[in-house]
């Protein structure tokens, strides 16, 4: 037997392990399985040789097997009930034992120490065929299993002479020998089953992942190896190679961070941080200058704020075409009663009591825009020192949208 | 620090880079400036040879084959708490660089940074002072931004070191709206020293709050 209980009792008692092997089989079966089940509750309760505490004690912590034994032990319990609703005595009293042993099994199971799990594992291997070693090793037993079950059941089924009934006794034995035709079955094929399910899924994980990466290529294609393609050929101006590989930054920073895909941040913006990204891409593109764009907070546009951004997108060009910098920095940020968008730049700057009266830019798309809406707009600048454009938009506190959706 | 800055008050650096070619470049550009002792291209190597050359400064990209940068910040420190960390990273998931800010680094800089901005950002760290770039600035108001709910943080905020003061919020904004740490000082009528010490301050609070929204921050930001 598997426990080593043997081992202990004739160690106490003095007499062979043999014999009190043979004395416990034959006590378990004309005590209808009485004493198989107390040997399954003595396995988990009495330590083994050399060992501090019992499974019993280590299972009382295992709270997810306890929970499977009583599964198990429901599940059997339902089973003998219907069992004894159709009068099978003989298998009625086989159910208290049964209920014990499975449930103690599963407890065992999960909490023996590793060899002990060992032991019962090459044990229980030949059934269900799953680890390496039983592919290839038990074959043989578990064809004789399958045998037996197989025969048993045919037995069971033949050996009934009387024609059956169909009263509920009259059932029990022919769907207990084609239960056992089953399992034997079951037996004898489940490995292959088995490893055609785990074939079966293995291909379409395959499947689906040469899929991602044939997605993968493709975007990868259409967007970063058409650029290195082009900024080879035009690596004799910088400025464009620059252009180029900010454009092509900002698409896939936009694609790996924030899921984007390729060439969709292009269109209209629903949210201020979106907004302010369109702008920095339009303005890349067309005028070949950095923009750092830094956003914080976020919030739903509106007519408001919509005339904001655009305001904010002119003083943006407008710094590109004549500040004469590499680099505009544009910050916005959403506060609960205001957004505010910064445009600066270190450029030339220009003094913002002589502006001639040719450039309308500034005035009226940027200034006009703004304070028709109740925002207000100012420009700090003076001759070599750069420009700032601040605009600033006090909004409804309704459209405040949670942190980033 | 047995020879700190040996080469006539030059910080000396480390270099952690996955990438040869953005390593030689840094070293370029950074050539006459400052002496870069050592380079290493991953997490275990580089907390090798950091130990051995003990550097002033060790450049540090957030993102490495072996793992995330603060994994390099921590063990270092744990022997060498003199030596100091300055995050460089293409990345823009903020929660890694908040990740590497909390670990211990003074400051995060974009792999844009062009070689002057990062010799002066190498001399700040050098001399104790923290770096903030203005994006670095604006995840920092980001994420100390939404005003605690009063109910669920009043057991663990503290507001000494969850919340910014008005004038560091000021400070951090004029950064992120890209204001070097001098056109700060002019603008708020304050000195640069003073922007200093604002700074190191919010480098910090970073570092020390326990808040919640802050690791909930970076966690939602990472699922846009």
């Amino acid at each position: 037997m598997a426990g080593g209980l043997a081992e202990a009792l004739s160690a106490r008692t003095g007499f062979d392990v043999t014999i009190v092997r043979v004395v416990l089989v034959v006590a378990a079966l004309v005590s209808y399985g009485i004493c198989a089940a107390a040997y399954v509750v003595a396995w988990l309760l009495v330590p083994a040789s050399g060992a501090q505490s019992s499974i019993g004690s280590k299972a009382m912590a295992d709270k997810r097997g306890i929970g499977l034994a009583a599964g198990v032990a429901s599940l059997l319990a339902v089973a003998w009930a219907i069992a004894s609703v159709l009068h099978a005595t003989w298998l009625t009293s086989l159910a208290v034992p049964t209920i014990v042993c499975a449930a103690g099994l599963v407890l065992i199971w999960r909490n023996a120490p590793p060899d002990e799990q060992e032991l019962m594992r090459e044990l229980a291997d030949p059934l269900f065929g799953q680890t390496a070693s039983g592919r290839k090793t038990h074959p043989i037993r578990r064809a004789v299993l399958a045998v037996v079950l197989v025969a048993v059941g045919m037995g069971v089924l033949v050996s009934d002479r009387r024609p059956y009934a169909l009263t509920p006794s009259g059932l029990v034995r022919p769907v207990a020998g084609i239960v056992l035709l089953i399992a034997g079955i079951a037996v004898g094929l489940g490995p292959w089953w088995v490893r055609i399910a785990k074939d079966l899924v293995a291909e379409r994980q395959a499947r689906i992942r040469a899929e991602e990466r044939a997605d993968m290529a493709s975007r990868v294609h259409d967007s970063v190896l058409q650029t290195l393609a082009l900024i080879q050929r035009r690596a004799a101006d910088p400025q464009q190679v620059v252009q180029l590989a900010r454009a092509q930054e900002r698409e896939l920073r936009a694609w790996l961070f924030d899921g984007l895909a390729p060439g969709s941040l292009a269109g209209t913006a629903t949210t201020l941080a979106a907004g302010v990204r369109l702008i920095q891409q339009e303005v890349e593109a067309k005028h070949g200058m950095t923009v750092e764009v830094v956003a914080v907070g976020d919030c739903r546009l509106d007519d408001d704020l919509n005339a904001l951004l655009g305001a904010a997108r002119e003083a943006t060009v407008n710094a590109a075409k004549w500040s004469g910098a590499d680099v505009v920095s544009l910050f916005a940020e959403a506060e609960p009663d205001a957004v505010s968008v910064y445009v600066r730049d270190r450029g030339r700057g220009f003094d913002p009591e002589a502006v001639p009266g040719d450039r309308k830019g500034l005035a009226e798309s940027v200034r006009g825009r703004v304070a028709r809406r109740g925002g207000e707009v100012t420009v700090r600048s003076a001759p070599g020192e750069g420009t700032e454009v601040s605009l600033r938009m006090p909004r409804l506190a309704d459209d405040r949208l949670p942190r980033r959706p | 620090m047995s020879e700190p800055r040996a080469h006539n008050g030059q910080p000396r650096v480390f270099l952690v880079d996955d990438h040869g070619m953005f390593r030689s470049g840094v070293r370029s550009e950074l050539a006459g400036e400052l002496a870069v002792v050592g380079e290493a291209d991953d997490v275990a190597p580089a907390i090798i040879r950091i130990a051995e050359c003990k550097p002033d400064v060790v450049l540090l990209d957030v993102h490495l084959p072996g793992g995330g940068g603060q994994e390099v910040v921590k063990a270092v420190k744990a022997d060498n708490p003199d030596v100091r960390f300055l995050a460089l990273s293409a990345s823009d998931a903020p929660e890694d660089v908040i990740a590497v800010i909390r670990a211990g680094a003074r400051g995060y800089v974009t792999k844009t940074i062009s070689g002057p901005e990062l010799v002066a950002a190498v001399r700040r760290v050098a001399s104790g002072d923290a770096v903030f770039s203005p994006r670095l600035a604006g995840f920092v108001l980001d994420a100390f931004a939404a005003a605690p709910a009063a109910d669920q943080e009043r057991l663990t905020f503290d507001p000494e070191l969850d919340q910014l003061t008005t004038r560091e919020r000021e400070v951090l904004r004029l950064i992120a709206r890209g204001y070097t740490y001098r056109e700060v000082a002019k603008e708020l009528f304050i000195s640069v020293k003073t922007v200093e010490s604002h700074v190191s301050s919010v480098l910090r609070k970073l570092q020390l709050s326990t808040r919640h929204q802050l690791t909930k921050w970076a966690a939602e930001r990472r699922l846009t």
